[in-house]
């Protein structure tokens, strides 16, 4: 549990132009890496996410984020594979990020850590897998954040994979998913104790700033639909209105709940940062407005996976990758799953998902 | 027509469910019709059957369409390369002669419109495969003939309201569109109820009567 990397010279130039050296990287692995090191798979986690896929996290000591996808004989079946996961840079939980001293000064980065894009994080993950002396990873797989990494991977570093799945993901971050980011973020800069990022020289953190943003962002994550069947209008442990601005509604007392328990995991900095990496993610402006130049070296299998009720990642976005992914030949499968679910399916029991997933890899791992 | 025909005839009508046909046959033809090491699209793909036995039979690069999720699921496993989508919209996604062949196995009368469609493969592949069950089938015509309503056949199993069939055709009928879509018939080729090759060659009026299905080798006519 809790392994870091600590590489002193990393040589890494980010998209900003900026570097930062040490660059720690905290991961975990679940199952064996066999000889050939050809079990290999590479799990890209989401906004909030972090390097504790299965089994029980330590943090917070509840079944990790995938545990439901991931672990022995299930569909990601740890007995037969070597599943790799790291913090990403600019997060909060061991991987070097704007909570980190900089060495420099020897306070926390705060506002002074790089402008980080999706594709610096991918560069990342590569000095890990070069670390642990893996060349080529069966499957790199990753849904939302996690999606655009993989899709970084298909367009940046096409040889290292056999095969990837981005799942609940885009080719860009939309407008209206800035729009939803900035929400959160001006919650974050907008609470006095976030002190322009230096919160942690004052002994505070902007709870309430975070949390908000957290709620916000959660109500993206699920659907109409989701929320009317879990909560309808239903009152919270009271048989009638307060007439207050208490959390009256199951629903106000839900999202509370998620802010309260967010902020107890997360850092508000990590979150500026790593919203603004998904803001920046545009695989078409990258490649001269066309996506299919994204995949001109990509010789992988790929399968995107998407969810009829994901409105913050549509599906029509996912065809748009599937779209351009044929224009090239590849080798590419795509399932549109029939959930109600929201953005957040690809965390949740769906039963289809994970035959896609099982089928997938076993074939992959058999070829 | 003598006695055992008739018997068979009787049969076949009352048989509640009704076995699809002889998928082999269909299969071994639209193979034939297949050059070795080219690149195919199976569109409506259902469980990968065809596209398997095209990757071990002539070592093709096979890639498929499916309507269904769970048959996307059974491609997958086998590792297969399938998109789920629909033909009668889906097709757009890919870019002009990408495949060597594009399939569409006994689906073309399931279409909203199959003259867009026919044109569609044509433009995503070079040359299209499509097979057809033939709604000229003596059967049929009797069974209209004397029932009066629309036919029920071990080929066409299901009722006229719950067809999935809505743009059955004849192998005449197919034909004529082809020759007014300007597309060239490189190779036609009927099977008759035991999957059994008819000869087309000067026998169209026969073949259109005892043909149950018919696979058409198609190609854009390029002098048209």
């Amino acid at each position: 549990m809790n392994k870091t990397i600590n590489i002193s010279n990393p040589k890494l130039k980010f998209s900003s132009g900026k570097s930062i050296s040490p660059l720690e990287i905290a991961y975990e692995t679940y199952g064996v890496l066999n000889k050939e090191k050809t079990n290999a798979i590479l799990v890209c986690h989401a906004l909030t996410g972090d390097q504790y896929v299965c089994g029980k996290n330590p943090i917070t000591k509840k079944p990790g984020w995938w545990d439901i996808l991931v672990g022995k004989n299930k569909p990601i079946d740890t007995n037969k594979y070597f599943i790799i996961c790291s913090n990403v840079l600019g997060g909060c939980m061991g991987t070097t990020g704007p909570k980190s001293i900089d060495n420099s000064t020897k306070s926390t980065y705060g506002l002074h850590f790089p402008v980080i894009t999706i594709s610096d994080m991918v560069k990342v993950q590569m000095l890990l897998l070069d670390q642990l002396g893996i060349e080529k990873v069966l499957s790199v797989i990753g849904g939302s954040m996690g999606g655009m990494q993989v899709l970084s991977w298909m367009s940046e570093f096409p040889q290292r994979i056999k095969s990837a799945i981005p799942i609940a993901s885009a080719a860009y971050h939309t407008s209206q998913n800035i729009a939803f980011h900035e929400v959160g973020r001006q919650a974050i800069m907008a609470d006095p104790n976030w002190h322009e990022g230096k919160y942690f020289e004052h002994n505070i953190v902007p709870e309430k700033g975070l949390s908000v943003a957290r709620m916000t962002a959660h109500i993206t994550y699920l659907s109409e639909v989701a929320l009317q069947n879990k909560f309808g209008r239903n009152l919270q442990d009271r048989s009638k209105k307060t007439f207050s601005f208490d959390a009256d509604f199951q629903v106000e007392s839900y999202l509370r709940y998620q802010g309260v328990n967010f902020v107890k995991r997360f850092d508000a900095n990590s979150y500026l940062f790593l919203t603004r990496a998904m803001d920046y993610f545009d695989l078409i402006s990258e490649n001269d407005g066309m996506l299919a130049n994204a995949f001109n070296n990509l010789h992988a299998s790929i399968c995107v996976i998407s969810f009829t009720g994901d409105w913050l990642f549509p599906s029509s976005e996912s065809k748009k990758i599937v779209h351009a992914l044929n224009a090239n030949g590849v080798d590419v499968s795509f399932i549109d799953i029939e959930s109600n679910k929201g953005h957040d399916a690809f965390l949740m029991d769906e039963p289809q998902m994970f035959e896609t997933i099982r089928g997938f890899l076993e074939a992959q791992y058999n070829k | 027509m003598n006695l055992k025909c008739l018997r068979q005839l009787g049969a076949s009508w009352r048989r509640s469910t009704i076995n699809k046909m002889n998928n082999r046959s269909d299969f071994i033809v639209i193979s034939d019709m297949v050059a070795p090491n080219s690149r195919i699209l199976d569109v409506g793909c259902d469980d990968g059957s065809l596209m398997q036995m095209l990757q071990e039979s002539k070592t093709v690069n096979a890639r498929g369409i499916e309507l269904f999720p769970d048959r996307v699921n059974l491609c997958l496993a086998k590792g297969l390369s399938v998109v789920q989508g629909d033909a009668n919209k889906d097709l757009a996604m890919y870019p002009k002669n990408s495949f060597d062949y594009v399939i569409l196995s006994k689906t073309l009368q399931s279409m909203l419109q199959p003259k867009e469609t026919l044109e569609g493969l044509l433009r995503v592949g070079k040359r299209a495969i499509v097979s057809i069950p033939n709604f000229g089938h003596w059967k049929v015509r009797l069974y209209l003939a004397i029932h009066g309503q629309m036919p029920v056949t071990p080929s066409l199993p299901a009722t006229w309201f719950n067809t999935e069939n809505i743009h059955l055709c004849t192998i005449n009928d197919f034909l004529e569109l082809c020759k007014n879509m300007d597309i060239n018939i490189i190779k036609s080729v009927a099977l008759d109820k035991n999957g059994k090759v008819l000869n087309f060659a000067n026998r169209l009026r026969s073949v259109n009567l005892i043909g149950e299905q018919a696979i058409f080798l198609l190609e854009k006519n390029n002098h048209g």
